[in-house]
C-alpha cells in the first residue's frame, strides 16, 4: 500500500518539511505527495530528488497534483 | 509545459536580471541603493496615502504595483492562479508588520540589503548575517512543527481583491501625479526632497515591476527562502538566484559608477552596526514565519493567495506607525523608538512561533 502524504493547503515550507520528513520512515519504497500549487510539487520533486528519490509521475486533477516518489 | 524558469538555470537569469534592472531602476531616478527595496517602497506608498507624515518619504512606488499585477499576468497565462485564504491572517498581518519594523531600523528589505551590498554599503553585511540569524531562528521553529494551519482555495474574486487594490492604486498614480515643487497632488502626498523624491519615470518603473512580477512569480524567487532552504534542507537552489541577484547588480553598478565601498556616509543607511543587524533579525525571523520575503508575498498575492495580501498590508500599516510613533531609522541613527519597536517585534514575533508550534495552543 502506498503511503500519502496530504500538503493541500499548506504554504512553503511545510509540504517539503513534511516530504523529507516521511521519506526515510517510508516501508515499501512508495511515497505519494498531494500538493495544491505548481511551486509545491515544484518544490517536492526536486527535494525528493536530492535525497535520492525519483519522481515517477504526477496525476493532475481539479487543480491539485499527486506526485508519485519511487525510492531510487 | 514545463516551466523553465523554475529549473536552476531559471532562477539564476531571474536573479540576474532583477539585479541589472534594480541597478538601472537607480540610475533612472530611483534613489542610491534603493533600485528596488519592498520595505521602502510599501512605506513610499504609505506615505504618499497619508498614512504617515514623513515627507522626505512620500511616493506612489510603481514596482509594487507592477510586482503583484506582473504576478497576476504571468500566474494567470500560466494556468497558476489558485485564490486562496485562510491561514491564520491575522498573525500574518502581525508579522506584517512587524516585519516592517525591523525592515525600517535596518533601513531596507532583504531585497535592497543585496542591493546595498551591490553598491558598495557594507553595512550590509551586518544586515545580511542579521537577516541570516533570524531566518535561523525561524527555522528552529519550522523544525518543531510551527504551522499556521492550511488555507482554503478561495472563489476568484477574492484571490482578485489584492491586484484590484494596487491598480486602484496605479489609477490613483495617474490621476494624482507629482507637480514639481508642490507636497501635495490632489488627494496624495508627494516628497518634494529625500528619497521620495527620487523616482525614475513612472512607465520604466511600471513596466519593470511587471516583468519583475512576472518572472519572479514563475521561478518562485524568495530571499528568505533563499537562506531557510540553505539552513534547513542545505539546499542551494534559491540561493542562486540571490547570488546571480548580487553579482549581476555590483557589474552593473561598476558599469554605471554607482558603487561607492565604505561604511560611512552611504546614501539611506546608518553605520550602528548592532542595530543594522537586529533591525534584520526581527525581519528575518517574521519573514521566515509568514513563509516568505517582503517581494514572495506581493507575488503570492498576484497569483491569488489571499493571506500573502494581508501580510502586505500588514506591512504597509506596520510603515505607518514605525513613522507616526518615531521607530524608523533615518541616516542619523535609529529612532527614538526604534528600540523599543524591536523588543516589542521580537516579543511578538517569538510568541507567534512558540504558540504556532505547541499541537494545542
Amino acid at each position: 500500500m502506498t503511503e500519502t502524504l496530504d500538503e493541500r493547503g499548506l504554504s512553503c515550507p511545510q509540504p517539503v518539511l513534511d516530504t523529507l520528513k516521511a521519506l526515510p520512515l517510508v516501508k515499501g519504497g512508495k511515497l505519494s505527495v498531494l500538493v495544491d500549487t505548481e511551486a509545491a510539487r515544484e518544490n517536492v520533486a526536486r527535494a525528493a530528488e536530492s535525497r535520492g528519490w525519483k519522481l515517477a509521475s504526477v496525476d493532475e486533477k481539479d487543480g491539485d497534483y499527486t506526485l508519485h516518489l519511487v525510492k531510487g | 509545459m514545463k516551466n523553465h524558469l523554475s529549473t536552476r538555470w531559471g532562477i539564476i537569469a531571474v536573479g540576474a536580471v532583477i539585479g541589472l534592472l534594480a541597478a538601472l531602476l537607480q540610475k533612472l531616478g530611483n534613489p542610491p541603493n534603493m533600485g528596488i527595496c519592498v520595505a521602502c517602497f510599501e512605506r513610499d506608498i504609505a506615505g504618499a496615502l497619508g498614512l504617515h507624515r514623513a515627507d522626505v518619504v512620500q511616493y506612489l512606488r510603481p514596482e509594487i504595483m507592477g510586482f503583484v499585477l506582473g504576478s497576476l499576468g504571468a500566474a494567470l497565462l500560466a494556468k497558476d492562479f489558485r485564490p486562496r485564504t485562510g491561514s491564520a491572517p491575522v498573525i500574518r498581518f502581525a508579522l506584517g508588520f512587524f516585519a516592517m519594523i525591523g525592515a525600517l531600523i535596518f533601513l531596507g528589505c532583504p531585497w535592497r540589503a543585496l542591493l546595498r551590498l551591490a553598491g558598495g554599503d557594507w553595512n550590509a553585511l551586518f544586515g545580511l548575517l542579521g537577516l541570516t540569524a533570524g531566518v535561523f531562528i525561524g527555522t528552529l521553529f519550522l523544525r518543531g512543527g510551527y504551522n499556521l494551519g492550511p488555507a482554503r482555495k478561495a472563489p476568484k474574486f477574492v484571490g482578485l481583491a489584492m491586484p484590484l487594490l494596487m491598480l486602484g492604486l496605479l489609477v490613483l498614480a495617474f490621476y494624482n501625479p507629482p507637480v514639481a515643487g508642490e507636497a501635495k497632488s490632489g488627494v496624495i502626498f508627494y516628497s518634494v526632497k529625500g528619497p521620495g523624491a527620487m523616482y525614475a519615470p513612472l512607465f520604466i518603473s511600471l513596466a519593470i515591476g511587471l516583468l519583475v512580477g512576472g518572472l519572479a512569480q514563475r521561478s518562485r524567487f524568495c530571499t528568505m527562502g533563499a537562506l531557510r532552504d540553505l539552513i534547513l534542507f542545505k539546499q542551494m537552489h534559491l540561493f542562486s538566484g540571490l547570488i546571480a541577484l548580487v553579482v549581476v547588480a555590483f557589474l552593473a553598478n561598476l558599469a554605471f559608477g554607482q558603487f561607492k565601498p565604505g561604511f560611512t556616509g552611504q546614501p539611506v543607511a546608518h553605520s550602528l552596526g548592532i542595530w543594522n543587524f537586529m533591525g534584520m533579525v526581527l525581519a528575518g525571523l517574521a519573514f521566515a514565519l509568514a513563509g516568505g520575503c517582503p517581494g514572495r508575498q506581493l507575488f503570492l498575492s498576484g497569483e491569488g493567495d489571499g493571506d500573502a495580501a494581508i501580510f502586505v498590508l500588514g506591512m504597509i500599516v506596520g510603515a505607518a506607525f514605525a513613522h507616526n510613533f518615531g521607530m524608523a531609522s533615518s541616516p542619523a541613527g535609529v529612532g527614538p523608538n526604534g528600540i523599543l519597536g524591536l523588543g516589542v517585534g521580537l516579543g511578538v514575533c517569538l510568541a507567534i512561533g512558540f504558540f504556532g508550534t505547541l499541537k494545542k495552543a
